[in-house]
């Protein structure tokens, strides 16, 4: 058994890939903030209580509807990205001409209200969600047992990722997207209906976040406060990575999972700070963020 | 400028309006007030909350709504888990209401502010929820009596009554600040005492999501107890976590802040075969299950520890008032002092002179699925704990009123 | 100008007398520690047009720093409550020399973010008592002899306090400096082409907006002797916030009037909410009241959404048109 700074090599390994599946999450919920931020300029600090509600969609299909993990798996987001669609053409339309802080205030109290009324409802003890039979159980790797089902959180939120980013950089329709963001008037004498692609996207954005909390609903428990705290790191997440590219959102999620997962071996105390620590190294270092280009 | 006179004139009205309905009720002699401030809507809500408050509601009826002639008021209040919020209400209630005794509900700051400032106003403060041992120990006062459990009887209990049934390796998950600390430190203490050994300790930061890699550390140590000095959602988080890496196939758990409610939200055969101490179960006596029925008519669940002492808080108290045919504080502390508790909650329970309740706690398990004959059946009580044994003793004590 | 000063006079009688009139002194200290808390972050977002989420740090860190001065080290008041507010600023140093590097959103990202680190250390440090926080704090004596435990005497020290801290900002507002920073607000290009070193003044505002914070939090400690985790929290920087925005941004008077209401809100939403359900009957009430995050959230989306100006903002256009009218 080799070891490396006194941690068998197994281990490490097993927390390297543990660390993955956290990145996963980070991965997913910054590159939908990114989304967000790229088309509508508002910081959805929501995206954690809607995170949170897709996990609650999911739970609630079963419960109340009988529908498994896997057709609640494609309905959450669509649920959640629906509601999404209704918050923005009621309320995050108005604030477009004014300061985007607006929009952050805005999603702030949107964050409170979801979060005060799940709690109101259900309590904070929090709802079980079992592991769907398919994904139970686990897989010996030989440096670690790992459950299948933190598996295939990776491979999912991988793929979502990825195919995210080949919609918005290789595709028409995401040409369009970024072509929007850009300018928006120009692509709108072309004749594309661009506040109708704004309202989408931000339904888009906050269904990634909806598709993680389906993810993360039979891991953790699910309970209102799950994004709350969640979010923020995800903030620095996207300081760290900068909001300019949309693969620099998913390594830099992935990254900083990974990192913190080491810092769980080799420090463990230190393991909810690390992500802030390095944003503000990044900050001194490379002000932009690591991805990020100058706006 | 106008603006500033409209101001002014606004914040005085206002100011007024919230400060004059206190001021017109006073200060009421014939009145039996009973404060009670607890979490109503946050992370403590549901193991006391709302339905605490419905047992101190069924206290006040079952004494009749009236002492002597006095009637009996409950006043409620929801500190939303703020020491700010909670230490005004009760100052407020205390100087403006005439309140005769303060219940204090879940969240030790909260308990450790109001308890100071009952000391100040020098009426009784009866702990019910919070954990912290500080309340008889460090920060003890005259008029505080801490009444259902604390944090070093759940470690001690927990601690030796594990390792006696043949627990004798552990390996700490401790939540990384103050209170998880005290736990792990506690329960280690006792460990060692009764022969059993810690292989290890991992901290880790509080409201964890991922206890993932702290886990496989714990499953590396080879321990045969997993100890889990945390409360509330890392608990639970913790647990549904060392069920998915089939840490439970290996280690039994033991959780030294747990209650009833985690275990519903948990389900069984996530937390079957843990251990925990509790100071009391529904299904212990005839006596406790006669209560609970009358409990969940009014609120449509099996109670917890907590709102079956904030009953039997509140029904002590008003035996004083009854006994003593007075609501003087200082007489009614010296009552609840000098006499002993029997009720379905506490078997010769008493109030020692740093105002620790000692009472008999217990060791439970959770049941499995098999075992459960249907919701809220989830414990066996597999051994009795004294409470001169489990509780600090005197003589550990760095209370002044000891010296005395 | 001096129906200015004759309007603060008269509003500084009326808070004088205010506990002879029946009003609960440590209510009224309160709701002047938030609104000197409010004012000042007003200070950095109304005036400067820096939105900072992380507000509660400087709170916290004063409200601690003083509290362990005062109980652990036995420093005079007076001195203690300076200790609060310089290790306040001097936090506000290193948190705005990071954040300044960024502007708009990023600023309040990092701030967030670098106010939630604090809050950890907070929570594991062990002077601070975690969860169980710093309690017992003595108040100690003015001057040496006038003792602080009388509601009634650190009443007065409060509100001089607080007049202090309000006239501090005052002054700022009404400076050059003061001048420059809403140069800032409205176009920052452009103030930087006229030659201002706008880093050093984003910072200098950031500071004296984290020490007058600071004052208030070490002030609030005096008041329940005690100081806990919800100082540091990010809800507690929402709160201030909100404040602010009720009350009204880039408004001197605003703020005050914001954290009068968001105090009573805090205080009464639960007996609120039991009168409006015994009112209709209807127990959505009663859960309304339970949950004062609900109502505040929702009037964070309404003042955002209709009422961005805040009370004392809304006044003031409507009583320029009246005037423009006239």
């Amino acid at each position: 058994m080799i070891d490396l700074f006194g941690i068998p090599l197994q281990a490490l390994l097993g927390q390297l890939l543990l660390g993955l599946v956290n990145g996963s999450f980070y991965a997913m919920l910054s590159l939908g903030l990114a989304v967000i931020f790229g088309l509508l300029n508002v910081i959805n600090f929501a995206h954690g209580s809607l995170y949170m509600l897709g996990a609650f969609v999911a739970w609630m299909g079963l419960s109340y509807l009988g529908l498994n993990y896997w057709i609640m798996l494609i309905l959450a987001p669509l649920v959640v990205g629906l509601f999404g669609i209704v918050i923005e053409k009621l309320l995050l339309k108005h604030l477009y001409k004014l300061d985007h802080l607006y929009g952050l205030l805005l999603t702030f109290g949107l964050t409170l209200l979801i979060e005060g009324l799940f709690r109101s409802f259900y309590g904070v003890s929090g709802q079980p969600y079992p592991t769907p039979d398919l994904l139970r159980g686990a897989t010996n790797l030989g440096f670690m047992i790992l459950p299948n089902y933190r598996g295939w959180i990776v491979v999912a939120s991988i793929t979502v990722c990825l195919a995210t980013w080949f919609v918005i950089e290789r595709t028409r329709l995401g040409a369009l997207l970024r072509a929007g963001t850009e300018n928006p008037k120009l692509v709108e004498a072309f004749g594309v209906n661009v506040p109708r692609m704004v309202t989408l996207t931000y339904g888009f954005g906050v269904a990634l976040a909806g598709f993680a909390g389906v993810l993360a609903a039979p891991v953790l428990q699910i309970s209102p406060l799950m994004g709350s705290n969640l979010i923020i790191v995800v903030f620095a997440v996207v300081v760290i990575g900068g909001m300019g590219s949309i693969l620099g959102a998913i390594v830099t999620g992935l990254g900083l999972g990974v990192v913190e997962g080491l810092t769980k071996v080799f420090w463990p105390e230190a393991s909810s700070t690390v992500v802030f620590i390095i944003m503000a190294i990044v900050l001194l270092l490379r002000p932009a963020g690591l991805f990020g280009k100058e706006k | 400028m106008k603006l500033h006179h409209i101001t002014a004139a606004l914040a005085l009205a206002g100011l007024g309006f919230a400060g004059l309905p206190a001021q017109a009720q006073g200060i009421s002699g014939d009145v039996i007030r009973i404060g009670f401030i607890t979490d109503m809507s946050g992370v403590y809500s549901d193991i006391d909350g709302p339905a605490g408050v419905e047992a101190i509601r069924m206290a006040i009826a079952d004494a009749g709504g009236a002492v002597n002639g006095k009637k009996i008021e409950l006043v409620t209040a929801d500190h939303q888990n703020k020491a700010d919020i909670a230490s005004s209400r009760a100052r407020e209630w205390f100087d403006q209401e005439g309140l005769d005794v303060l219940i204090g509900g879940t969240n030790s700051a909260t308990n450790l502010a109001m308890a100071a400032v009952a000391a100040e106003k020098k009426k009784p403060f009866i702990s019910i929820g919070a954990g912290a041992s500080d309340l008889t120990n460090a920060q003890c006062t005259p008029y505080t009596i801490h009444y259902a459990y604390d944090t070093v009887a759940l470690a001690r209990g927990t601690g030796s009554a594990v390792v006696k049934n043949g627990g004798k390796t552990w390996f700490f998950l401790t939540a990384d600040y103050a209170f998880g600390h005290a736990l792990e430190r506690d329960t280690t203490a006792v460990i060692k005492a009764a022969g059993g050994e810690v292989k290890g300790a991992v901290r880790a930061p509080l409201a964890t999501a991922d206890f993932s890699s702290f886990l496989l550390q714990a499953q590396a140590s080879g321990a045969q107890i997993l100890g889990l000095a945390n409360a509330g959602g890392d608990t639970i988080n913790s647990i549904k976590a060392a069920n998915e890496f089939g840490i439970t196939q290996t280690m039994k758990m033991a959780g030294l802040l747990i209650f009833i409610n985690d275990i519903h939200s948990l389900g069984l055969k996530a937390t079957q075969g843990m251990y925990l101490t509790d100071s009391w179960y529904w299904d212990q006596s005839d006596a406790a299950r006669a209560w609970t029925k009358k409990f969940e008519a009014k609120v449509n669940r099996k109670p917890s520890s907590l709102q079956a002492a904030d009953y039997s808080s509140v029904s002590f108290y008003l035996n004083g008032v009854k006994a003593t045919g007075t609501d003087d504080a200082d007489t009614l502390m010296k009552w609840m002092k000098s006499n002993k508790i029997n009720d379905f909650y506490a078997k010769d329970g008493y109030v020692r002179k740093d105002g620790r309740m000692i009472h008999e706690m217990y060791l439970m398990q959770v049941k499995t699925p098999e075992e459960s004959k249907g919701p809220w059946d989830y414990y066996k009580v597999v051994a009795n704990l004294p409470g001169d044994e489990v509780y600090t003793k005197p003589s550990e004590s760095t209370c002044k009123l000891f010296k005395q | 100008m001096n129906r200015q000063l004759l309007s603060y006079a008269a509003a500084a009688i009326v808070v004088a007398i205010l506990p002879f009139l029946g009003v609960y002194p440590i209510f009224a200290m309160k709701v002047m520690c938030y609104a000197l808390f409010a004012c000042a972050f007003n200070l950095l977002l109304g005036y400067t047009g820096l939105l900072s989420f992380g507000h509660a740090a400087f709170l916290g860190s004063a409200a601690y720093a003083a509290g362990h001065a005062l109980k652990v080290w036995g420093f005079p008041t007076e001195l203690g409550l300076l200790f609060g507010t310089a290790v306040a600023a001097l936090l506000g140093l290193v948190m705005g020399l990071l954040a300044i590097r960024r502007s708009g959103i990023y600023f309040a990202m990092i701030t967030l973010a670098l106010a939630q680190m604090v809050f950890f250390f907070f929570l594991q440090a062990h002077f601070t008592g975690g969860e169980d926080g710093l309690q017992r704090v003595p108040r100690g004596t003015l001057l040496g002899f006038i003792d602080l435990g009388n509601d009634l005497n650190l009443y007065y020290l409060v509100m001089a306090i607080f007049a202090f801290g309000y006239f501090v900002i005052w002054r700022t507002v009404h400076s050059p400096f003061g001048q420059v920073l809403k140069a800032l607000r409205e176009n920052e290009p452009r103030t930087l082409s006229l030659g201002y070193d706008v880093d050093r003044f984003k910072l200098l505002a950031f500071v004296l907006s984290a020490a007058i914070a600071g004052l208030a939090g070490a002030t609030k400690t005096l008041v329940f002797v005690s100081a806990t985790l919800s100082d540091a929290t990010w809800q507690m920087s929402g709160l201030v916030i909100l404040m602010t925005l009720i009350g009204g941004l880039g408004t001197l008077v605003g703020p005050i009037l914001g954290a009068f209401i968001v105090v009573l809100l805090e205080n009464k939403v639960g007996d609120f909410g039991r009168f409006m359900a015994e009112l209709t009957g209807s127990n959505w009430f009663l859960r309304l009241g339970e949950s004062v995050t609900i109502v505040i959230g929702l009037i964070f989306i309404i003042c955002v959404l209709a009422f961005r100006r805040g009370i004392v903002g809304e006044w003031q256009a409507f009583m320029e048109r009246r005037r423009a009218r006239a």
